[in-house]
């Protein structure tokens, strides 16, 4: 008995968790998650023909062509803004949907619920700070995204439509800041956005409407509270993403990216 | 429809003027050869395919002649066996020299497709452009925790509507048009400057007809669009660092900030 055991070797840790991980790799439920082609498959190996199969087989083939210009793989020529806007407007969904669970846009409420959030809850602090700065880190990403796109003449034909839907994505991106400005219902909020929208009442002929339908009533209260959060959390997110969508279908519609100089 | 390419038009009229040469010279000598009709294809085919046909024709009657009732069935036996002997005539549809094969034409394929002359240097988006994009969001995620650890989000005293603070203060991106308010009408700062600002920002790919995108063949567009940039950066800075109570003029190092994000 004693020599059985002998002559065969214990297995190892490492052993163990190495057949763990191949049976697992192997089995139906993991190469169901993942399709052909995937870096987490079994056998994975860096061949041309993989490199292919890693953006066609995955749901990034919506976003990237499997191959790109050499050029614009260069940092220095995009500088990521783009995609680091889009990055940060994710960051901001996720950060956003967080800061939902603590939050009612009520006059009562909304102020103490912030407060609430960031002594009572855990990371709620981190995660407001994180929103806030986000916020203000996507409108000038978005700002000096175009600037970027515009001194390399990327606006050019064929991508003159692409800038101009980059220019409605930059007014999203404001109104999306400046309607979750108002929500936290502290001196700050309220009276940047008085400011704000007396402004928008100077508009001719449709002004004092626009102005009075935006804020429910003839001036900030309760009512402006609801419908901005509203704007805030669920209308202008939709409306961008579509936009967005399109601005980075027509990328790749009109020849990916333009350059190089 | 598209329109036919430049070089596949001019090509199309060189080879019509070309044919129309050809049977103008054929017809001196065949008059009765060149047909009438407007007719592309050589004299000479044309009368070589008529002695070939008149050939047939007259082997054809000498092997219904003999084999009498079952000509249909001895027609293709008479080709053959004619065919290799040389003797019999040649087979039928064959050409000068008993060739049964005819080049027509060589089509170049530019001539059909316009194929791109240089290859484009592209590179696998996995891993190049996927890993800049994944490294360069981890490093706006770690810089955005970070900031958001030691830095933290305003929060005023709650919205109190009678309680007007001194400076009222818009989001810092709409400073640069709270400048312009000190200048001009609110019609015109609020509304009209903004309002035209962003039709052009729209309009630019569609002014800017210059189809160069190096930098050295666009000093004007570069200047403008800097002027502009520069002109809103300096309105935002002077909003946000010089003006204090009453929105006067003020400087940051003398009385402090009075500016919150």
């Amino acid at each position: 008995m004693a020599k059985t055991i002998d002559e065969k070797p214990r297995l190892t840790a490492k052993d163990r968790a190495n057949r763990l991980t191949g049976n697992m790799k192997g089995s139906q439920a993991w190469n169901s998650i993942f399709r052909p082609g995937s870096i987490f498959r079994k056998g994975y190996t860096d061949s041309p023909r993989n490199r292919s199969y890693v953006i066609m087989n995955s749901v990034l083939y919506h976003l990237h062509p499997v191959k790109v210009k050499r050029h614009a793989v260069k940092v220095s020529y995009t500088l990521c803004l783009g995609g680091l806007s889009f990055f940060l407007f994710i960051l901001l969904t996720v950060t956003g949907i967080f800061l939902m669970f603590f939050y009612r846009p009520t006059v009562a409420n909304a102020w103490q619920d912030i407060s609430n959030l960031q002594t009572s809850v855990t990371f709620g602090l981190l995660v407001r700070n994180m929103h806030r700065w986000g916020a203000h880190l996507m409108v000038l990403s978005v700002f000096l995204h175009m600037a970027r796109v515009f001194y390399h003449g990327a606006y050019k034909p064929p991508r003159e439509f692409n800038w101009v839907i980059g220019v409605v994505l930059l007014m999203l991106t404001l109104l999306l800041s400046f309607t979750g400005y108002l929500l936290p219902w502290d001196q700050l909020a309220l009276w940047a956005v008085t400011v704000g929208t007396n402004m928008m009442g100077y508009t001719p002929v449709l002004g004092t409407q626009v102005r009075f339908v935006l804020l429910g009533g003839v001036e900030i209260g309760g009512d402006t509270l609801l419908r901005w959060y509203v704007l805030h959390v669920l209308m202008l997110p939709f409306v961008i993403v579509i936009f967005m969508a399109i601005h980075f279908w027509r990328v790749r519609k009109d020849g990916g990216i333009s350059g190089p100089l | 429809m598209t329109e036919i390419p430049e070089h596949l038009r001019k090509r199309a009229e060189a080879a019509r003027q070309k044919a129309a040469a050809e049977s103008e010279e054929a017809a001196v000598p065949a008059p009765a050869a060149a047909a009438p009709t407007d007719s592309r294809i050589p004299a000479a085919l044309l009368e070589r395919s008529r002695a070939a046909k008149a050939r047939q024709e007259g082997g054809e009657e000498a092997a219904s002649s003999g084999g009498g009732g079952v000509a249909v069935a001895e027609r293709p036996t008479t080709s053959i066996i004619a065919a290799p002997t040389g003797t019999g005539g040649i087979p039928v549809g064959a050409g000068p020299g008993g060739h049964t094969q005819r080049l027509l034409t060589v089509v170049k394929s530019g001539s059909i497709q316009e194929v791109k002359a240089s290859p484009i240097d592209k590179v696998h988006t996995w891993p190049h452009l996927i890993a800049a994009e994944f490294v360069s969001a981890l490093a706006l995620t770690a810089f955005i925790t970070i900031f958001s650890i030691f830095v933290n989000a305003p929060l005023q005293q709650l919205a109190n509507i009678n309680k007007t603070p001194n400076p009222s203060k818009a989001p810092w991106y709409f400073l640069g048009l709270q400048e312009l308010l000190t200048m001009f009408h609110p019609m015109v700062a609020g509304v009209t400057i903004p309002g035209m600002g962003l039709f052009g920002l729209m309009l630019a790919p569609y002014v800017d007809k210059n189809p160069s995108n190096k930098p050295e063949d666009r000093k004007f567009a570069i200047s403008i669009f800097t002027v502009f940039l520069m002109f809103w950066a300096v309105l935002v800075m002077i909003g946000t660092f010089f003006r204090g109570e009453g929105f006067n003029f003020t400087f940051p190092w003398r009385d402090g900030l009075f500016f919150d994000l």
